[in-house]
């Protein structure tokens, strides 16, 4: 795992920036979701996101992997560099499509609020539907790696149940090895807790933390703080589409500097010292 | 009731009938899979937003769903010659009408059920890095067809019954055919009552059918 502090100095140093994003704006008609936000991610980082409801966290997740589109800034992941301010004439501006598009986001693993699994394939059914579909990958091969991603998400006696016969924690485990069998290079967390009974969030961060610490490059919106504070290198607080905030864990989440970032954490306080992550 | 039954006479038109009956069920099963190829290109076209693509649609759609399919009947077969100026046969003139009949029908059903499917699918399968055509294929339709099977059906149900419109473009259909044996021997009760029954009998397995498949999906 990188040193957060490291990694937060290091901004300058491009070679082992994971994603780089400038100036990153969405909006919706005359709603701006996202008003400028700007982000590096280091190749092995945890970035938590934290922010209240509405803040534009949640949309700006969705536009690294390009589920929303962009309306300015630049987005850069791996190699691939997207600069959605310049103008249309520009090669650089398009918004990638089609096949092209398809394999942008294949790098790039996201699990989500609602699970949304595919309801008519068993659990590994899902796990194996990335590698057979996206990548072509034989069918026993992809097998192989589910059940290897299922098992060590504590699911090997689940791999035949449909996700309607599976709780909220273990529909989420399996989306969580749905995207890890893509092999991504960068995984997406969007508030993947919110939606579980609060017995069954554990499990779920459980397996996350263990990601973390085999590596793998995550940015993660949650509510949860305990999380935050124990597995982020770095934790960034938005407000109204903006980062107010952004540090090391330990200094954003128990010495906030920005007054709204104070306010929005004193309601989680308690929280943080109650929940052991 | 001093009204003697007979429906001996109408048995000795048992040939008669069984043709009548043949063209009946081959309109039924022709428009049908002709209206459900017309609805799975129009209901996938119209999933692009490109509104030169889905405005005709859309008016072909309405068109057809808000005019009786008694008037496009006849205005195929008295009208359309006219605009062409060929002649139309009957039997083509109402089978067109028919077809593209339940062609609108069916492509509101099958648009229907692929937005029905919860976005959350859509942009799961986009995340994993699933092409349009890979999701469509692998994740959006195996789950729609399942919902549009039972509305799909009661359509062609629906379509059976439609089919005896062939009557006024002389089409010797199943009714048709009544209104034949009906002017042979002057017995209107005992020929529509059989008339009525023959679609009874091969209506009623089917709404079952439907039925049961309606809450076999639900599960």
């Amino acid at each position: 795992m990188t040193n957060s502090g490291a990694a937060d100095e290091n901004g300058a140093n491009g070679a082992d920036v994971m994603v780089r994003v400038e100036g990153l704006r969405k909006s919706y008609g005359t709603v701006e979701a996202v008003r400028g936000v700007s982000l590096d991610v280091h190749r092995g980082q945890v970035v938590v996101v934290i922010g209240p409801s509405g803040c534009g966290k949640s949309t700006f997740l969705r536009c690294v992997n390009l589920l929303e589109t962009p309306s300015a800034g630049t987005l850069r992941v791996g190699d691939r560099t997207i600069d959605f301010s310049a103008p249309p004439s520009d090669k650089g501006h398009a918004m990638p499509r089609g096949r092209d598009l398809a394999r942008f986001r294949a790098r790039i693993g996201m699990v989500f609020q609602q699970f949304d699994l595919f309801p008519h394939m068993t659990a590994l059914g899902n796990v194996m539907s990335g590698p057979m579909i996206v990548k072509k990958m034989r069918e026993a091969e992809a097998e192989a790696i589910a059940r290897n991603l299922l098992a060590k998400v504590g699911l090997a006696n689940f791999t035949a149940r449909f996700p309607r016969e599976l709780s909220g924690g273990q529909q989420q485990r399996v989306a969580i090895a749905r995207a890890m069998a893509m092999e991504p290079e960068l995984m997406l967390f969007d508030e993947v807790t919110s939606a579980l009974d609060p017995e069954l969030v554990g499990e779920v961060l459980d397996v996350m933390k263990e990601l973390a610490l085999e590596g793998t490059t995550m940015i993660v919106v949650t509510h949860e703080m305990a999380f935050a504070r124990d597995v982020a290198d770095h934790v960034v607080v938005m407000d109204l589409g903006q980062v107010v905030e952004q540090g090391a864990a330990a200094d954003v989440l128990l010495q906030p500097k920005n007054a709204r970032t104070a306010s929005f954490l004193a309601r989680f306080h308690s929280t943080i010292g109650d929940r052991k992550a | 009731m001093a009204y003697k039954w007979d429906f001996g006479l109408i048995l000795s038109y048992a040939n008669f009938w069984a043709k009548g009956l043949g063209i009946t069920l081959a309109y039924s099963v022709g428009t049908v899979l002709g209206g459900l190829i017309i609805g799975v290109i129009c209901g996938m076209l119209l999933l692009y937003k490109r509104k030169w693509l889905t405005l005709p649609i859309h008016f072909y759609v309405e068109l057809f769903r808000c005019t009786p399919l008694l008037v496009q009947i006849v205005w195929f077969y008295y009208a359309l010659p006219i605009v062409l100026s060929v002649e139309l046969p009957a039997w083509l003139a109402a089978g067109l009408g028919l077809t593209l009949y339940m062609g609108a029908f069916a492509t509101e059903i099958f648009r229907g059920g692929i937005i029905s499917i919860d976005k959350g699918q859509w942009q799961a399968a986009r995340a994993l890095g699933m092409t349009n055509g890979e999701m469509m294929r692998h994740i959006i339709l195996p789950q729609a067809i399942k919902r549009m099977v039972p509305p799909f059906v009661n359509q062609s149900i629906i379509q059976l019954k439609n089919t005896s419109l062939l009557y006024v473009v002389a089409v010797p259909d199943l009714m048709y055919t009544g209104s034949i044996v009906v002017s042979d021997t002057f017995r209107p009760l005992e020929v529509y009552t059989s008339v009525a029954a023959m679609y009874f009998a091969i209506l009623y397995p089917l709404t079952l059918w439907a039925k049961r498949m309606e809450a076999k999906v639900d599960q």
